[in-house]
C-alpha cells in the first residue's frame, strides 16, 4: 500500500523557509500569507490493511520522520478514505 | 601514569569535518583522544566523548536526525546513561538532541543565513564538569558556523530547564534566533550537554580566543576523575 506523510513545522514555531517563499511570492505579485514549508514522505508499507498500514506509519513518524517536539505529521493512505 | 591523560573518543559520522580539530585540541589540553568511528558497536575504553561538528550524513530529513542510528550511539548513550561525560558540538549538539540525550531540537536559523563569526557567550551555571573552569557570569568568546543553530523548545519545557538549571550558555547577542538565547544546555543528571559553539575552534591564541579551552578542559578533568575512580575500582 502507498502511504504519504505530510510533514509540517508545528503552528507557532518560526519557520523562515516559510517567510522566504511568501516573501518571494508577494513579490511575484501573489497577495498571499502565512507561508509555511514542510516536508513529504512517500513509502511503499507491506500491509494491504489499511489499519495496520496507518498505525505502522505512525510509529514510522514518532520514531523517525517527525520530531514531535517541533513538527505535526499527517498521514494518507492510497485509496484509503 | 594511565589516569594523567584521561582518554576521549571522538566519535566520526560519514560527513563530520571537526572531528581532526577536536583530537588536535583535546590532545592539546592533556587528553588522549581517540578517534571512533560511526559503525563501531563498541567504544573503546574511555572516559569522555566527543561528537564533534560537520554535516552527518548529509543532514537528511533533519540535522542529527540519521547520525542517531549509528551504531556507536547506542554505545554513547549507554556511557551516558552510566554517567559518562559526553560533550555535543554544533552537529553533535543537533544528534544529541534527535538521539533525545538532551532537550530541545535545532532548527534553521532564523535569518535562513550560515553564520560563521566569534560569539560572545554568558556562562550560566558552572555546575556541570563542562564549565567548572568558567567562573560565574564569565563572557566566552568561541566561534560558531551553523545554519541550522536555532534551539526552540516550548514554554513549558524551557520553564522546566531555567528551574533545573539546565541552561548552560547564552548568547549575548543571539546570532540564530534561539529560545531565549541558548547556546547549550546539560541533560538533569549534568553529564550530557550540547552546544552550537566550537570550543576546539577556540583553544590557541593564533586561533583569536583560548576561551573554548575551559570548556573542554572540563571535560577533560571530568574525564580524568572518571579513569581515576574506574582505575581504582
Amino acid at each position: 500500500m502507498r502511504a504519504t506523510v505530510l510533514v509540517r513545522p508545528k503552528p507557532g514555531i518560526l519557520d523562515p523557509q516559510g517567510q522566504a517563499v511568501e516573501s518571494s511570492l508577494r513579490q511575484l505579485g501573489f497577495p498571499v500569507g502565512d507561508a509555511r514549508v514542510g516536508r513529504v514522505v512517500d513509502l511503499e508499507v507491506e500491509s494491504a490493511d489499511p489499519d495496520t498500514a496507518r498505525a505502522e506509519v505512525e510509529r514510522m513518524c514518532e520514531q523517525l520522520l517527525a520530531n514531535p517536539l517541533i513538527e505535526s505529521y499527517e498521514i494518507e493512505l492510497e485509496g484509503a478514505p | 601514569m594511565s589516569e594523567a591523560r584521561p582518554r576521549i573518543g571522538v566519535v566520526a559520522f560519514p560527513g563530520s569535518n571537526d572531528d581532526r580539530d577536536a583530537l588536535r585540541a583535546l590532545e592539546s589540553l592533556g587528553a588522549d583522544a581517540v578517534p571512533v568511528w560511526h559503525a563501531d558497536e563498541r567504544l573503546p575504553e574511555v572516559a569522555g566523548i566527543v561528537l564533534p561538528g560537520g554535516f552527518s550524513y548529509g543532514d537528511y530529513l533533519r540535522c542529527g536526525a540519521i547520525a542517531r542510528f549509528a551504531p556507536a550511539m547506542r554505545a554513547v548513550a549507554e556511557f551516558a546513561a552510566d554517567g559518562g561525560p559526553v560533550l555535543g558540538i554544533c552537529n553533535g549538539f543537533q544528534i544529541l538532541c534527535e538521539a533525545g540525550l538532551l532537550p530541545g531540537a535545532l532548527r534553521p536559523n532564523a535569518s535562513l543565513s550560515f553564520v560563521c563569526r566569534d560569539v560572545d557567550l554568558r556562562t550560566e551555571r558552572t555546575d556541570t564538569p563542562f564549565t567548572a573552569l568558567c567562573e560565574p557570569g564569565q563572557t566566552l568568546t568561541i566561534p560558531i558556523k551553523h545554519g541550522e543553530g536555532c534551539w526552540f523548545a516550548d514554554d513549558r519545557l524551557l520553564a522546566e530547564l531555567e528551574a533545573n538549571g539546565q541552561i548552560v550558555l547564552r548568547y549575548e547577542n543571539n546570532p540564530n534566533g534561539s529560545v531565549a538565547d541558548v547556546a547549550g544546555v546539560v541533560n538533569a543528571e549534568r553529564n550530557v550537554m550540547g552546544l552550537m559553539p566550537h570550543p576546539e575552534h577556540a583553544v590557541d591564541p593564533l586561533l583569536g580566543s583560548t576561551d573554548g579551552a575551559l570548556i573542554l578542559g572540563g571535560l577533560v578533568a571530568a574525564a580524568r576523575d572518571r579513569s581515576v575512580v574506574s582505575v581504582s575500582v
